[in-house]
């Protein structure tokens, strides 16, 4: 296909917003501004998409639509007002309709100040060669999956490619300007056995088209269908689990949404101590386990700011089984004399060397573990979730998957599961969430992992 | 007092012209008209007929056009303070073309003829592009034509024509109604509203209007333990969300059930840790909701069961459908489930759908034996031999929709919902039936296998019944079921008295991902020898 053709095809001039554009029209926009003190987020994306199931073509489509946001201050009372018309009319309604309910507001004690203008680091996440990219070319990835699957004549394909590219910018009445772009690459894919007993998934995600490899992906996804047709039950309690990088994923980002400072100084936490604080500084898991957030990582590639505006470099969460930082807002760090984090765009965990098959020639009796769905709060003084397996369980005996496996609910907390940690493998860019992943995980292996009940679900 | 709709009628026509007038056009801002007088008056209806000609032009067989208005209002609090007020406002257009068999979807945020008749064409381009990828062509079941449909939602009081002031004066009197309860440190309280007004075209010679209002009170109590070793939240499940408008919020009685809220959080720091085993349930409708959502309501999406939602939302225990339908015996024969999308006041509830589909009401469970799957247009070709059986036209029950102008319409949830038993039973009367059980009240923790077989709920308080009556309440209770052995269990269930509507803003489906609002009605009902189990591990 020639170059013209795919720059026609691909993301249309002017459809994400360049770092002037959106300069330009955030100025606009606050010169509107009668408030104390006005910030804006403008955001601009393009996602294109084309989905299959039943070996059939499903939908397919392309949206193209941009964000604005304003807020409107007076001394501590504030109102946000957003809009996806950026025509002067549009922008100066917003503005205006944001003042009238902000002087409406009750006082937010709560408030701060907005920022002065800070310095960003850049992060290079916008890849031409994945906006180039056009609606044949992504019908010709439904085929690396739909032809092995429609040749098989006992697999079915069901799959999703989500791609496309955003930029967001924030600014504010005190000079704040901050602007990131990025493209990314979003493929999952599920092979089902025909006879209904086999299930098997794989994805990969990443912001340059060129680094996924769908064969590998289609590869994969085959392979763990036809070798977990046919599973057996295992009776349900206290596993040596192998989990590869996606399910620890499912399970160790959760910690991320509770370890809040001021929840934990406020006693409604699994951070906070018996007795009063927090439990910074103490050994919380095990000694091999770090968890960072840092957005220049190159397996990460995140925004370098956060929905205020902060400044975000790299954050360690635990470091060496420590609990090192708690997410702490810009009012809490006020409060308790502390330094604020801005809000994390990624999450990263700490890798070690051992592979997926080190683990399982290690393993006398275990279970290995493709993903993990539908995981709910059950208890939030210990972040315990349940959920189930998911497109590829398998027993382990002897060193060697001896079979597929029903799949089994679990009621487990990732910090019970962390302070059980056998084995560490290598740290992967992992592709179960469709926005696209900030999220490296290595898989792990671990041991008296609780599964509680068997599902005949495949 | 000012508001934000008194807002824009007063400044919005004027303040476009002026500011238009006087600002160069550049890329990536001002449009050449402003999209939102074009709506609000009407003059868009014009615009999905160049879009569905647009798109009948470039090869399609059948096109639809949907422009819709989405508004939501948020009034967040915690305690004794506001922590955000949030308007937002989206305006778009979707255009949705069948070429081949195949589909494509394309869609603008500008409302001008270009960028609309662009988007058809480029809808159509990417079905044509499918093509490559086609084994089986797209069919949709004969519909009726509605040149000229209009619809309103059961409302009486706009949410966004009530003053500010009010929402946060009503969520702070209820906050500080739970803070008066001893050990209750923290309250969350939102009132969320949602405005949807679309409209709709397609090649079947549909023109539809409609107007739907939702609104959602939300509101959770903390207590905590003096010496941080507990801390409980009673979340106010029984303020369901609904397709109602302002009114309804009134009629919840925030400020009064707060202190109740209150009081149940900080009991639950007292409760008695249940012991596992099989207990008897009683479940309350603010409970039944969300089982009957999880393990009927999505198990029963045709969609589901044919496979397309298997690398997501996941597939069904009931298929394939020749296998399940008039043959499962989901239940016992006072078990009927109705999807719907009628009741008044019910989160579903739409005059068409969004394949121009005007709903039927429809029995999912027939005295206890699957009776039927939700459909689309797409769909309800795909059973057509069970309906050619049972004497019954091939046609869709009106379960398309996409949740934005900017998503493509697919098969959805209606409202689904276990209807009254005809004896008029209370709870009470159920709970009198029982030896040794729980009676559970509202929505807690949830979470089901991707065929619907085995889920674990919890709920927002539990009560041990012994000897036919209440004796204090529990916590730390989940219940674990299989789907079909759950619901045979089932032996008795309230009147009509007791039915009451549950339900989610939030029903998550679909890739890219969409949210669908749905109730869930049902009556109280019981439940023999169901497996609980205790949540409150420490490690």
């Amino acid at each position: 296909m020639s170059a013209p053709k795919r720059l026609r095809d691909g993301i249309p001039a002017g459809a994400i917003l360049s770092r002037a554009d959106a300069q330009a029209i955030a100025e606009r926009a606050m010169k509107f501004s009668k408030a104390e003190a006005v910030d804006v987020n403008l955001g601009s994306n393009v996602s294109t998409n084309v989905r299959f199931a039943d070996n059939q073509m499903s939908t397919a489509g392309s949206l193209t639509d941009v964000g604005f946001a304003v807020q409107s201050w007076y001394g501590t009372k504030h109102a946000v007002v957003t809009t996806n018309d950026l025509s002067e009319a549009s922008l100066k309604r917003a503005v205006e309709q944001s003042e009238v309910l902000a002087r409406l507001a009750p006082d937010d004690p709560d408030a701060m100040p907005l920022l002065e203008p800070q310095t960003y680091e850049t992060v290079d996440a916008y890849v031409d060669a994945t906006a180039a990219v056009g609606a044949a070319e992504r019908a010709r990835v439904a085929m690396t999956a739909l032809g092995p699957t429609r040749r098989s004549g006992d697999l079915k394909a069901a799959g999703f490619l989500v791609m496309g590219g955003g930029a967001s910018a924030l600014a504010n009445s005190k000079g704040l300007f901050a602007y990131h772009r990025s493209t990314n690459v979003n493929y999952t894919l599920t092979v089902r056995t025909t006879d209904g007993t086999g299930s098997g998934w794989a994805a990969a995600d990443h912001p340059d088209w060129r680094q996924l490899d769908f064969e590998k992906v289609s590869a994969r996804a085959i392979d763990k269908a036809r070798a977990s047709r046919a599973p057996q039950a295992v009776e349900p309690g206290r596993y040596t689990v192998i989990f590869e990088p996606q399910a620890v994923g499912d399970l160790v980002q959760l910690i991320a949404g509770y370890a809040d400072a001021r929840l934990a100084d406020e006693g409604r936490s699994p951070f906070s101590k018996q007795g009063g604080g927090n439990k910074l500084g103490e050994k919380i898991v095990d000694t091999r386990v770090t968890l960072f957030s840092d957005p220049r990582d190159a397996q990460v590639l995140a925004q370098p700011f956060d929905g205020e505006g902060m400044p975000l470099a790299r954050q360690t969460w635990i470091e060496n089984g420590e609990l090192k930082t708690l997410q702490t807002s810009r009012f809490w760090a006020k409060k308790q004399n502390r330094t604020a984090t801005g809000g994390a765009t990624s999450l990263k965990m700490q890798g070690g060397s051992a592979s997926i098959e080190d683990m399982i020639k290690s393993t006398e009796r275990g279970i290995l573990v493709t993903r993990l769905w539908y995981l709910r709060e059950v208890d939030p003084r210990t972040i315990l979730y349940t959920g189930l397996t998911r497109d590829g369980t398998f027993l382990i005996e002897q060193g060697r998957i001896s079979r597929a496996i029903k799949n089994l609910r679990f009621n487990e907390s990732p910090l019970f599961m962390l302070n059980n940690l056998e084995m560490l493998g290598i740290s992967e860019r992992i592709a179960g969430t469709e926005a696209g992943g900030a999220v490296v995980m290595p898989a792990i292996k671990v041991r008296d992992f609780n599964f509680t009940s068997l599902s005949e679900a495949v | 007092m000012t508001d934000r709709r008194d807002f824009l009628r007063t400044t919005g026509a004027a303040a476009a012209a002026i500011a238009f007038a006087s600002t160069p056009r550049r890329a990536g801002a001002a449009p050449a008209l402003d999209h939102l007088d074009r709506f609000q008056s009407g003059a868009s209806k014009e615009l999905l007929l160049d879009a569905i000609n647009a798109a009948k032009m470039a090869g399609a067989s059948y096109a639809d056009a949907r422009i819709a208005r989405i508004r939501q209002n948020f009034v967040v609090t915690r305690e004794q303070q506001i922590v955000n007020v949030v308007d937002t406002d989206t305006l778009g257009c979707g255009v949705r073309a069948l070429v081949d068999g195949c589909w494509g979807f394309a869609a603008t945020r500008d409302l001008t003829r270009d960028a609309v008749t662009t988007a058809a064409r480029e809808a159509v381009a990417i079905a044509k592009a499918n093509r490559i990828a086609r084994d089986r062509s797209v069919e949709l079941a004969p519909v009726q034509a509605y040149p000229n449909a209009n619809y309103k939602s059961a409302y009486t009081t706009d949410p966004f024509d009530v003053p500010l002031e009010q929402k946060v004066d009503l969520l702070l009197r209820a906050n500080a109604e739970a803070m008066k309860v001893p050990n209750v440190k923290f309250v969350n309280s939102i009132l969320f509203f949602v405005k949807q007004e679309k409209q709709f075209a397609s090649t079947e010679g549909s023109v539809i209007d409609q107007t739907l209002i939702r609104s959602w009170p939300l509101f959770a109590a903390t207590a905590v333990k003096p010496d941080f070793s507990d801390f409980q939240t009673r979340q106010g499940a029984e303020a369901a969300p609904m397709g109602r408008g302002f009114e309804y919020v009134l009629q919840c009685d925030l400020v009064g059930n707060a202190k109740k809220w209150g009081e149940q959080a900080a009991e639950k720091l007292t409760a008695k840790p249940i012991e596992v085993g099989k207990y008897d349930l009683v479940l309350a409708p603010s409970n039944m909701w969300l089982t009957i959502h999880e393990s009927i309501g999505h198990p029963t999406e045709l969609d589901r069961a044919m496979g397309y939602e298997a690398n997501y939302a996941g597939t069904s225990f009931i298929a394939p459908p020749e296998d399940h339908l008039g043959k499962l015996k989901y239940g016992p024969s006072l078990m009927n489930i109705q999807g719907d999308r009628s009741q008044e006041g019910a989160l579903s509830t739409i005059g068409w759908d969004d394949d121009g589909e005007k709903p039927d009401d429809f029995l999912i469970v027939k005295d206890g034996v699957f009776n039927d799957y939700q459909t689309t247009r797409e769909q309800a070709g795909w059973l057509r031999d069970w309906y050619g059986r049972q004497g019954r036209p091939v046609r869709s029950h009106g379960c398309s929709y996409a949740d934005s102008w900017g998503s493509v319409a697919f098969q959805r949830m209606p409202n689904v919902s276990l209807l009254p038993g005809t004896d008029n039973k209370s709870m009470d009367d159920l709970i009198a039936g029982v030896d040794r059980g729980i009676a559970i009240i509202g929505d807690g923790s949830f979470s089901i296998d991707q065929q619907r077989y085995n889920a674990q709920f919890g709920g927002q308080v539990f009560y041990e019944i012994r000897g036919g009556k209440l004796n204090g309440m529990l916590k730390d209770v989940a219940y674990q079921i299989r789907t079909p052995d759950f619901w045979n269990s089932m032996d008795a269930i309230g009147g009509r008295a007791s039915y009451e509507l549950g339900g989610s803003f939030f029903d998550g489906k679909g890739q890219p991902g969409q949210v669908n609002a749905v109730s869930h009605g049902s009556p109280p009902a019981r439940f023999r020898q169901v497996n609980v189990i205790n949540t409150g591990r420490q490690g």
